[in-house]
């Protein structure tokens, strides 16, 4: 353990798993974790998804959709300000069943990113952090999002 | 680096189903991770059967149950059997627990048992910690002080030691930071929640005298800012405690002493 100590204490963030650019391999025999060509146990192919866990992911997986989305969008108006023709061609994929998939997806997932994101700025101070508020936020966000894409849907 | 996928020598192949019981009715399944570092295989899980009318209520009954009168070889940490050492601890039905207090009727239907996530196997549920603990002992988890010795013990009001609870409980097991997919990507830079929760621990104790230092040392990109508020570590913590929120606390401090 002595010479695991003094690896971080030199303040390298890179600490070594294997034991070879370990100083005094002598001493660490035991910690020496790469030894027999130890497996990998398995992570997320076994771990049970949960509310907290997904809700998690989603704020990032919708918050790079949002970069294809405004990408989508930004075509939109480029198309429209170079004429007519293709204005027409792009506003007809858009306003397309698929188009309009997309865009509602996107609806959905900016509304979701706003959410959680609120979510985590509330985090941020400190609060909603226990294991039933957790879950309650995680129901709000997810909620809260399909609720709001309807509604604006229907208004729009 | 995110890796979704596992390694080639550590994917898992289908291992053997151990005859059932005799004259038994209220079996119950348990397919359990098992890996063999002196037959150069690739990790199987075994199928076993247990009688649950002659077995304790709890995971590690059963386990102890397999290893005495069905496999022998069957590998696990073990010793307090009552949550206070944290050995057993494992991925049981999906999530990390100590297999000593985590009750078998927990898991409907099958119950399948996995060493802690993303670390790398001794033999079968045993996972190797090094790294783990070399983690919490960066954090310098012991009372650091700069005044001369006190004549007797240092003091601390009621108040001051309260901010202890729900911290100094920590039995070290790492089912939290096994359960975090940011610590499963970035475990080799980033300190996880457990060390942070020691951290914190030492950090608003009221006679520690290295606070600054510290909260300096935690002011790195990886070590403490990895965490993404997925709260696994939270969720799974078998002794109800919140990492989580500890962590909060610290990234709090890091502004408050900025602004």
């Amino acid at each position: 353990m002595r010479v695991l100590r003094d690896t971080v204490a030199e303040g390298d963030t890179t600490w070594s798993k294997g034991g070879s650019d370990r100083p005094n391999k002598e001493g660490i025999q035991m910690a020496d974790v790469n030894r027999g060509n130890r497996p990998l146990s398995p992570h997320l192919q076994i771990y049970r998804p949960q509310l907290n866990m997904v809700t998690s992911i989603l704020t990032r997986i919708t918050g790079n959709a949002l970069i294809l989305g405004g990408i989508l969008v930004t075509w939109w108006f480029v198309a429209a300000a170079s004429g007519p023709e293709a204005f027409e061609s792009f506003n007809g994929f858009l306003t397309s069943w698929f188009g309009d998939l997309i865009l509602f997806g996107s609806l959905w997932a900016l509304w979701y990113h706003l959410l959680a994101g609120l979510r985590h700025l509330y985090w941020d101070t400190g609060r909603g952090l226990d294991k039933s508020e957790i879950k309650n936020l995680s129901l709000a966000v997810l909620g809260g999002s399909a609720v709001l894409t309807i509604l604006t849907a229907l208004i729009v | 680096m995110v890796q979704l996928t596992l390694p080639k020598n550590s994917t898992i192949r289908t291992g053997k189903t151990w005859p059932k019981p005799e004259g038994s009715t209220n079996l119950k399944r348990f397919d359990i991770y098992r890996w063999n570092p002196d037959d150069g295989e690739n990790p199987r899980v075994d199928t076993y059967f247990v009688d649950l009318d002659s077995c304790g209520p709890m995971m590690l009954d059963a386990l102890i149950k397999i290893k005495n009168e069905i496999d022998p070889t069957l590998s696990f940490r073990r010793s307090c059997r009552e949550g206070i050492c944290g050995s057993c601890a494992m991925n049981i039905g999906g999530i990390n627990t100590l297999a000593c207090i985590f009750g078998i009727d927990e898991v409907d239907g099958d119950v399948k048992v996995y060493p802690l996530p993303h670390m790398p196997v001794v033999k079968d549920l045993i996972p190797d910690l090094t790294h783990f603990y070399a983690q919490h002992e960066s954090v310098m988890p012991w009372l650091e002080t700069k005044t001369n010795l006190p004549q007797k013990e240092w003091r601390q009001s009621i108040d001051d030691r309260k901010k202890l609870d729900g911290l100094y409980e920590c039995v070290m097991c790492a089912c939290c930071s096994t359960s975090c997919p940011s610590y499963w990507w970035n475990g080799d830079k980033y300190l996880g929640p457990a060390a942070l929760l020691h951290a914190y621990r030492w950090i608003i104790d009221s006679r520690d005298e290295a606070t600054g230092e510290r909260l300096d040392d935690l002011e790195d990109p990886f070590k403490l800012y990895r965490c993404h508020t997925i709260m696994n570590c939270t969720q799974t913590c078998p002794k109800g405690l919140n990492p989580a929120k500890a962590i909060m606390q610290i990234k709090k401090m890091m502004v408050e002493r900025a602004v």
